[in-house]
């Protein structure tokens, strides 16, 4: 797995004693005794032009800052050992635009729901949490996610393996409200819509739909509650769409318009951005761009080990090895692991089911004799999907989810 | 995002620049909730025809969009990109500045 490292995290420290010479020496020689605030350390991502500053956002721990305008944070990877549920103060941030909201008010805040319905509706957060309340435990993940390793790489952000997270997320069935709107025959989808967009008028703002029936199925979500807490500032507060084993592109943020639509909604974020090739693997040959393209949707399989980096150290002997699976909500039934890159595998002990579209932890411990060895972790899900051993690509990078491997050296 | 929501968003903004404690005072027993974005902190690498790049990239984006990218990708690279700028996102970048962006990017990246 290409996280960061611990090694990483001795060079961080490394870094901050070098900052710390370098800005004392700065305060002397320019700055008369005063010191100008720097970032509070940096982290180098495995790829190239992988250098990311940690900041700590209000609310927030501090987090890989991809860039800070628009705001994108990704969550370091030692956080997903520390539990199967990711804390609402680690969790990634991603948005496409820099028109974020600065000031929302929950008093006043109303969502709309309006477009092919009898009746339109505009409903404030009062309103919502008067409704009968259902909490799911679901996986967010970024389409892009582990973009930064592709291989020939691509254009856009580049992120290592942080940009996923698992949460409670409690809120209404968007089925509930939509029934009260009373969709009218021949809706085909339900756009949604949130507070934030561009800068530039002619920028697209973002938008983005699902077909009528994944809207009515009754797990989409408006939610406005994550872990127990209102959500997040950066995470969508005061609600925001869950599309449980969906990419998060669909999960929007600041939610405040829901149109039902007679037609399929063609805009950039629909017609251009966020498209797969429209084959079995989602995938091209590298460097090829596809003859046919669908709107992403599902998680495909993953797995990674969260206690023992790449490039780490383990004591020679039996090893304890434990992580993290999730798939696209169809549920994860096995995980595999092997000491010996694939040539063969151990059966994990899958930790508490949470339901299908959360992290599932996993267990497992393997013979390691001194030396050199490439771990690897494969999951598999109830209709038989799971992990190529090589890397599948695709021009946008979306989708990454190759059976991961851990280099370690045991002593 | 609706028109009533821009209008907030722009609010927002210009409130934590010019008049952070307008907006509470205005709410009158709401409790907006703000939220103090960090400033940019990276900047454009220089190089020649980098005031053009500063003059139109950062006005949606921060430097750190760009330093991310994968290194020495080329003119083809670059230039593809800020032809999405243009196309896609609707930049106005005159022809013969969208080319010394470009070529700034694909020497200095």
């Amino acid at each position: 797995m290409k996280g960061p490292s611990e090694k990483e995290e001795t060079m961080l420290q490394r870094r901050d004693v070098l900052r710390g010479a370098g800005s004392a020496l700065l305060a002397t020689a320019a700055f008369g005794g005063r010191a100008r605030a720097a970032p509070a350390s940096q982290i180098t991502l495995p790829f190239g032009n992988g250098e990311r500053p940690l900041v700590a956002y209000p609310g927030k721990r501090p987090l890989i800052q991809m860039t800070s305008r628009p705001p994108q944070l990704e969550t370091p990877f030692s956080v997903f050992d520390e539990g199967t549920i990711t804390p609402n103060d680690a969790f990634f941030v991603r948005y496409h635009l820099a028109g974020v909201p600065t000031e929302i008010d929950p008093e006043s805040f109303r969502l709309e729901i309006k477009g092919k319905v009898d009746k339109p509706l505009t409903l404030s957060l009062a309103d919502l949490r008067k409704l009968d309340a259902v909490e799911i435990t679901a996986v967010n993940q970024c389409s892009g996610n582990s973009r930064g390793f592709f291989e020939p790489r691509v254009a856009g952000g580049e992120l290592a393996n942080g940009a996923m997270g698992c949460a409670r997320w409690k809120g209404v069935p968007l089925k509930a409200v939509l029934e009260q709107a009373g969709v009218q025959t021949g809706a085909k989808q339900v756009m949604f819509e949130g507070l934030d967009g561009p800068i530039l008028e002619k920028t697209p703002d973002f938008a983005k739909a699902l077909d009528i029936d994944h809207a009515r199925d009754g797990e989409v979500m408006l939610a406005y509650a994550m872990n127990g807490e209102d959500l997040p500032f950066l995470n969508g507060f005061p609600l925001r769409l869950v599309v449980p084993g969906y990419y998060g592109t669909y999960w929007m943020k600041h939610l405040n318009a829901i149109t039902v639509l007679d037609t399929t909604l063609e805009n950039f974020w629909m017609k251009t951005a966020y498209r797969i090739p429209a084959n079995a693997c989602a995938c091209t040959e590298p460097g090829k761009m596809p003859t046919a393209t669908v709107p992403i949707n599902r998680f495909t399989v993953r797995s990674f080990i969260t206690n023992v980096q790449d490039g780490g150290k383990v004591k020679a002997g039996e090893t304890a090895l434990r992580g993290i699976a999730f798939d696209g909500g169809y549920g994860i039934t096995d995980v595999l692991v092997s000491g010996d890159d694939g040539r063969s595998w151990t059966v994990a002990r899958l930790g508490k089911d949470q339901g299908r579209y959360a992290f599932r932890g996993w267990e497992a411990s393997l013979k390691l004799p001194a030396g050199e060895h490439k771990l690897r972790v494969r999951a598999m899900n109830r209709v038989g999907q799971s992990q190529p051993l090589e890397a599948l690509w695709n021009p946008a990078g979306y989708m990454r989810n190759v059976v991961e491997t851990t280099r370690v050296t045991a002593s | 995002m609706t028109r009533s929501a821009k209008r907030m968003t722009r609010l927002g903004a210009a409130g934590l620049a010019l008049c952070g404690a307008c907006l509470w005072i205005g709410a009158a027993g709401a409790k907006p909730v703000t939220y103090d974005l960090p400033e940019d902190t990276a900047q454009l690498h220089p190089g020649p025809g980098v005031e053009v790049a500063e003059a139109h990239c950062l006005t949606c984006h921060s430097p750190d969009y760009i330093a991310m990218q994968p290194a020495k990708k080329g003119q083809a690279f670059w230039t593809a990109e800020v032809t999405k700028m243009i196309k896609a996102y609707g930049a106005p970048i005159e022809e013969a500045d969208a080319k010394t962006i470009a070529d700034y990017l694909a020497a200095t990246y």
